[in-house]
C-alpha cells in the first residue's frame, strides 16, 4: 500500500462559532451536502479506497455520506482539544504506510496527482498544497467595515523552480522582521516569498514523521508546529553535514528525525543513493555540492493557480464556498426531485433546492441554497442566501445576503439583510435586520 | 534402416506427418522402435518433445490455413481417422511404415540436409500458389514446418516502441495495456516526418495523472521509479539500472506467492506490467532490457522445493551479485585498464556525462597521473556542467565548451573518452546525441577516440542509423527564455514548425579506435565475438 488518507474532522470551526454552535462544522451544509463530503469526494474520485477519519462522537452519529469507500471512524473526546498532531499520534498504531492528511473543511478540485507526484519523485519527507487566495466578494453578514487583511499573514519562501519549500512563518511569530538563515540562502541564492498563498491544509506525510510525532509529545498541531519544524529542519546544521557520516552523526539523525523510510534496510538505501550518485541530473547549480546538497529531509509544496480552492472556517469562506461549490461540483438535480415547487414561483437556475422542500407560488429564489424539509411561503424573495435544513419562512419576507441556520422560523413580512440567523432563532414578524449577528442568548453566555 | 532416398523421402514424409495428430506420430514412432527392437534414445525422446511441440503450433494453425496437403505417409490406418485433414493422394506412397523417425536423426549428411531443404522450399513454393487456389492438390508437406531436427526459422518482430506510426501496432499495444491496467501515455506535439515512427511525450503529462493515488496495480516503488524516470531525475545508463534493480528489490520483498501458484513462474508474471508501465514512462535502456533478462532467467531458475523466504533471499543475493559484478567490478576493471591508457600531460577530452568516465577520470588523477580534462557540452541537456562539477570537486583542471566549438579544441586534445550507453552487435557505438560528432571530427583530427563501456550493456540489435531505433525526448526542452522573451512559446501553433529533441545517436566503428570493456580492451569490430562467447557460457 502507498498512501493510508487520513481526514481531520474533529476541529470545533472556532472561527465560525456562529454557525458551528449548534451544528459540528464537518456536517455543515454546503450546497446541500455536509462539509466533509468534499474532501471524501475528493479521495474517491482519485482512486481512494480506504479512509480514517478522525472525529468526535456526535458527528459520528449524525454522519452518513454515501461512498464507495470504507470509512474507518476513529473517535476522540469531544471536549478533549485535541491538536491535529495529537490526532495522528492517536492513530499511530494503524498508519502502516506514509500518510495523506486533509482536513474536513477543504473544498478543491486540484489534480492531486501533482502534490503526490512531487512527495513521490523527490522522495520528500512533506509535501503540502497551497492556493492563491481569493478575495472574498461577498457581504458577510456582521462584519462590521473592511475586514483587515494583514493580521495572518504567512510567509512562504520557494526556489527558484517554485516546487522546493524553503522558509515558511506566520505573521504572528514575528516581531518585526522577517529572520532568514543563511544557511538557506547559501544553499538557494534566489528564493522567492511569496504572501498571497492559502494554506490547503492537504500534507502527504512520510511514515517516519508520524513515528518521529509519537516519541515528540511535545508538538500538538500539525499546521501550526509540525510543518514550521520540518521545514527549518532541512536546514539544520546537524543535518546538512556533507561530510561521509560517522555513527555519532548517525545516532543523532535517528533521534533528529532524520533517517528517511525506516522500513527501508540499509543496505537498499544504499543502493538508491548509488543510483542518485551515478545519475546525471542536480535539482540546482551554481555551486559544488550534490543534488538536494545532500539533503535527506526535503520539503515540497505544490501552489495551484486557477483551480478552486476553499478552506471553509470563516463565515466569509462559508459563504463563497456555497456560492461556487455547486458549479464546480454540478448537481444532477439542483431542485431535488422531492421538493414541491409551485408553478408561479421563481427558481433561478444557479439555486439548489433540498430534498422535501415546500415553495409557494409567487416566491422568487435567486443565487440561493435551500436545504432539505424548508418551507418556502408565497411572495418570499429569497435573493443571495443559504437557508439550512427546516427552516419555515412565513409569507412575504425578504431575505437578501443572509444565512438562515437549522430550524430558524422567519416570520411574515420580514426583512432581513445580510444577517446570520442562528439555528433555532425565531426572527418577529416584520422585522427590519440589517447586518447583524442574531443568536441565542445561550449562545452569547458561551462567548 | 532405409537408404539415403528413402531417408530423403522419409524426411519429406515427416514434415508432413508434423501436421498430423500428435497420438498418431508418436504411436508411429513407439511402433517404429519396437519394431526396430531398439529403446528410445536420447535423441528420439528429444525429437519426440519437439514433435510434440510442433504438432501444437499446428494445431493452432490448422485452424485458420485448414485444408494442407497431408500427403500420407507411416500409418494409414491411423490417417484415415482424422476428419479434418484433407484427402489427397499420398504423395510418397511408397512410405512404409517402418519409416523409422530414427533414421533421420542419426547421421544425415549435410548433402541430404540441402536435399531436404530445397525440397522443403519448392513445396512451399508450390503450396503457396495453390492455396490461392482453394483446395490445393499439391503433393505439398504442410507449408512452414520444418522437421523438427532442423532449426525453426526464427520470426524477428519490430519492437513495438518504434512503430508509434502505425495504427495497427498502436491498437495492439493498448489492448495490452489495457489487460495489464496500465494507462496508454499520449504523444505529444507534432513530429519531424523522419522520426513519426517514435513516441514523443510531454514531461508535463505523468503517466500518474491517469492512474488511481494510491496505485494498487503497480507496486509503488516502480510508480515512484517511472516517475523518476519520466521527469529525469534517474537518468543516465548505469543509474537507471541499478534504481530498477533496487525497486525490483522492493518488490520482492513485498512478493508473496499466492496459493496454487509458483513462485519461478507467478513472479515472472508479475514483474510484465511493471515493465510495461516502466517502459511508457520511459523506453528501456539497453542495461535495463539486460538487467530485466538476467532477473527473470534467475527467478524462472527458482527451484520449487525451496521455501519463499528462501527464494526471495536468493533473488535479492543475486541482484547484488550482478549490480557487484556488473557495474563495480566492471568499473574498477575498466579503469584499470584507461590508467595505463592515460599519460602525463594528457589533453583528454569528454562529452556530456558518463557516469563511468568520471569514475576513470577520478581514479586516475587519485593514482597521480596529471592532465587536464576538456568538458564539452550540449543543449538541450546540459550535462556536462554536471560532469564539470563533479571533476572540479576532486580536482582536476577542466575547460568547458560547447559542442559547436569543438573543432576549434581538438587540435590541443591529446585522446577523446566516451562513454556509451550500448554497444551494438554490429560494433556501432549508441550514445548520447552529439557523441558520433565528436567521434566524426576526432578523427579527421587523428585523435584517439576511446569508448568505454560495460559488457553487461552490450545487445544484440544492430543498427546502422539513428534513426531507426531512438529515442524522442520531450520537444518543450528546447524552449529558451532569453531576455524574458520566449520565441518558441507557441511552437505548436505553427503548422510547419517541428520541434525535435533526439536523445541518442549511433557511431561507426571505424570513427572508435578502442573500446575498454571489463573483459579489456578490444577493437570495435570484436563486439559480436565478445556477445557470442557471453551467450554461450549463460
Amino acid at each position: 500500500m502507498e498512501l493510508q488518507a487520513v481526514v481531520m474532522a474533529a476541529g470545533g470551526g472556532s472561527r465560525m462559532m456562529d454557525l458551528t454552535y449548534s451544528m459540528p462544522k464537518p456536517l455543515l451544509p454546503v450546497g446541500n451536502k455536509p462539509l466533509i463530503w468534499y474532501p471524501l469526494n475528493l479521495l474517491e474520485k482519485i482512486g481512494f479506497e480506504e479512509v480514517i477519519v478522525i472525529t468526535t462522537k456526535e458527528v459520528h452519529k449524525q454522519m452518513n455520506i454515501d461512498t464507495k469507500m470504507k470509512l474507518e471512524m476513529v473517535c476522540i473526546q469531544e471536549d478533549a482539544d485535541m491538536g491535529t498532531a495529537n490526532a495522528l499520534r492517536h492513530i499511530q498504531q494503524k498508519i502502516k504506510t506514509d500518510i495523506l492528511v486533509v482536513s474536513c473543511d477543504l473544498i478543491t478540485d486540484v489534480a492531486l496527482h501533482e502534490v503526490v507526484d512531487l512527495f513521490r519523485a523527490h522522495d520528500a519527507t512533506l509535501s503540502m498544497l497551497m492556493s492563491k487566495t481569493h478575495e472574498f466578494t461577498e457581504t458577510v453578514p456582521g462584519q462590521k467595515g473592511k475586514k483587515k487583511t494583514g493580521e495572518q499573514r504567512d510567509f512562504v519562501g520557494v526556489d527558484s523552480s517554485g516546487k522546493r519549500l524553503l522558509f515558511m512563518a506566520n505573521e504572528a511569530d514575528l516581531d518585526e522582521e522577517l529572520v532568514i538563515k543563511k544557511s538557506i540562502m547559501r544553499k538557494h541564492p534566489r528564493m522567492h516569498i511569496k504572501t498571497g498563498l492559502v494554506d490547503a491544509h492537504l500534507y502527504c506525510l512520510k511514515k517516519s514523521v508520524v513515528d518521529f510525532l509519537a516519541d515528540n509529545k511535545s508538538i500538538t498541531s500539525i499546521r501550526g508546529e509540525l510543518i514550521p519544524y520540518l521545514v527549518r529542519k532541512q536546514f539544520s546544521a546537524s543535518t546538512n553535514s556533507q561530510k561521509t557520516k560517522d555513527d555519532s552523526e548517525k545516532n543523532q539523525k535517528k533521534t533528529d528525525l532524520k533517517t528517511p523510510d525506516i522500513h527501508i534496510s540499509s543496505k537498499d538505501e544504499d543502493l538508491l543513493d548509488l543510483a542518485r550518485e551515478k545519475s546525471c541530473w542536480n535539482d540546482h547549480r551554481g555551486d559544488m555540492s550534490d543534488a538536494y546538497h545532500g539533503g535527506k529531509l526535503r520539503c515540497y509544496v505544490h501552489i495551484m493557480e486557477d483551480s478552486m480552492c476553499y478552506r471553509v472556517n470563516t463565515l466569509a469562506a462559508y459563504i463563497e464556498a456555497n456560492r461556487l461549490a455547486p458549479k464546480v461540483f454540478s448537481e444532477e438535480f439542483p431542485i431535488h426531485p422531492t421538493a414541491e415547487i409551485s408553478e408561479q414561483s421563481m427558481v433561478g437556475a444557479d439555486s439548489i433546492i433540498g430534498a422535501a422542500c415546500h415553495v409557494s407560488e409567487k416566491s422568487s429564489i435567486k443565487r440561493s441554497t435551500i436545504g432539505a424539509s424548508s418551507c418556502i411561503k408565497e411572495k418570499v424573495k429569497i435573493t443571495n442566501s443559504i437557508i439550512m435544513n427546516g427552516v419555515t419562512i412565513e409569507e412575504g419576507c425578504n431575505i437578501q445576503g443572509s444565512v438562515i441556520c437549522n430550524q430558524a422560523v422567519i416570520n411574515r413580512g420580514a426583512d432581513i439583510k445580510y444577517c446570520l440567523v442562528g439555528s433555532g432563532q425565531c426572527i418577529e414578524a416584520e422585522a427590519e435586520r440589517n447586518n447583524e449577528v442574531i443568536v441565542g442568548i445561550d449562545q452569547l453566555m458561551e462567548i | 534402416m532405409a537408404g539415403t532416398e528413402g531417408i530423403t523421402q522419409q524426411e519429406l514424409n515427416n514434415s508432413t506427418g508434423e501436421t498430423r495428430d500428435e497420438t498418431d506420430s508418436r504411436k508411429n514412432d513407439y511402433l517404429q522402435s519396437k519394431v526396430e527392437g531398439k529403446a528410445l534414445s536420447k535423441e528420439e525422446k528429444l525429437k519426440l518433445r519437439k514433435e510434440k511441440k510442433q504438432q501444437k503450433k499446428n494445431k493452432k494453425d490448422d485452424k485458420g490455413p485448414a485444408k494442407e496437403e497431408k500427403a500420407k505417409k507411416p500409418v494409414p490406418v491411423m490417417d484415415g481417422q482424422q476428419a479434418q485433414q484433407q484427402r489427397a493422394p499420398p504423395t510418397s506412397p511408397l512410405v512404409t511404415p517402418e519409416a523409422p523417425p530414427t533414421g533421420e536423426k542419426s547421421g544425415k549428411s549435410k548433402v541430404e540436409l540441402r536435399a531436404d531443404r530445397r525440397a522443403r522450399q519448392d513445396v512451399d513454393r508450390t503450396s503457396k500458389q495453390g492455396k490461392k487456389g482453394d483446395r490445393s492438390q499439391l503433393a505439398s508437406t504442410a507449408k512452414t514446418k520444418a522437421p523438427p531436427s532442423e532449426p525453426q526459422p526464427v520470426v524477428k518482430r519490430l519492437p513495438e516502441h518504434i512503430q508509434a506510426d502505425d495504427p495497427a501496432v498502436l491498437k495492439k499495444v493498448a489492448k495490452k495495456l489495457e489487460r495489464q491496467q496500465i494507462p496508454l501515455r499520449s504523444d505529444y506535439g507534432s513530429k519531424v516526418s523522419l522520426f513519426s515512427h517514435l513516441h514523443q511525450y510531454s514531461r508535463k503529462a505523468p503517466l500518474t495523472q491517469q492512474m488511481s493515488i494510491p496505485s494498487t496495480v503497480i507496486h509503488p516503488s516502480i510508480v515512484h521509479l517511472g516517475l523518476q524516470y519520466s521527469q529525469g531525475i534517474i537518468a543516465g545508463s548505469n543509474s537507471r539500472c541499478i534504481a530498477l534493480l533496487h525497486a525490483f528489490k522492493q518488490v520482492i520483498r513485498d512478493y508473496a506467492t499466492p496459493r496454487n501458484e509458483e513462485l519461478s513462474r507467478d513472479l515472472v508474471n508479475k514483474l510484465k506490467p511493471y515493465i510495461s508501465f516502466l517502459n511508457q514512462c520511459r523506453p528501456l535502456s539497453a542495461s535495463m532490457g539486460n538487467a530485466i533478462k538476467y532477473i527473470k532467467k534467475e527467478i524462472s531458475n527458482v527451484s520449487s522445493n525451496i521455501k519463499e523466504e528462501e527464494a526471495k533471499t536468493t533473488l535479492q543475493n543475486c541482484i547484488d551479485k550482478y549490480i557487484e559484478e556488473k557495474i563495480h567490478l566492471a568499473a574498477k576493471a575498466i579503469s584499470k585498464s584507461a590508467f595505463e591508457k592515460i599519460s602525463d600531460g594528457d589533453v583528454i577530452l569528454v562529452y556530456g556525462c558518463s557516469s563511468l568516465v568520471n569514475y576513470i577520470l577520478c581514479d586516475a588523477f587519485e593514482r597521480g597521473r596529471k592532465f587536464r580534462v576538456i568538458v564539452v557540452d550540449s543543449r538541450p541537456r546540459l550535462e556536462g556542467r554536471e560532469t564539470l562539477r563533479r571533476l572540479v570537486k576532486k580536482g582536476l583542471s577542466c575547460t568547458y565548451v560547447l559542442i559547436t566549438a569543438v573543432s576549434y579544441m581538438l587540435p590541443e586534445v591529446s585522446k577523446v573518452f566516451l562513454g556509451a550507453h550500448a554497444l551494438l552487435a554490429n560494433g556501432y557505438v549508441m550514445s548520447r546525441v552529439g557523441a558520433s560528432q565528436i567521434a566524426l571530427v576526432a578523427k579527421a583530427y587523428n585523435v584517439p577516440v576511446l569508448v568505454c563501456c560495460e559488457t553487461y550493456k552490450f545487445c544484440e540489435r544492430v543498427q546502422t542509423d539513428s534513426f531507426v531505433s531512438n529515442e524522442l525526448d520531450d520537444p518543450d526542452d528546447l524552449i529558451v527564455t532569453r531576455k524574458g522573451k520566449t520565441e518558441l512559446q507557441n511552437w505548436q501553433d505553427i503548422p510547419s514548425l517541428r520541434l525535435l529533441n533526439l536523445v541518442y545517436d549511433v557511431t561507426p566503428p571505424d570513427f572508435v579506435d578502442l573500446v575498454i570493456t571489463d573483459l579489456g580492451m578490444i577493437p570495435c569490430t570484436s563486439v559480436p565475438v565478445v556477445l557470442r562467447v557471453k551467450n554461450v557460457d549463460q
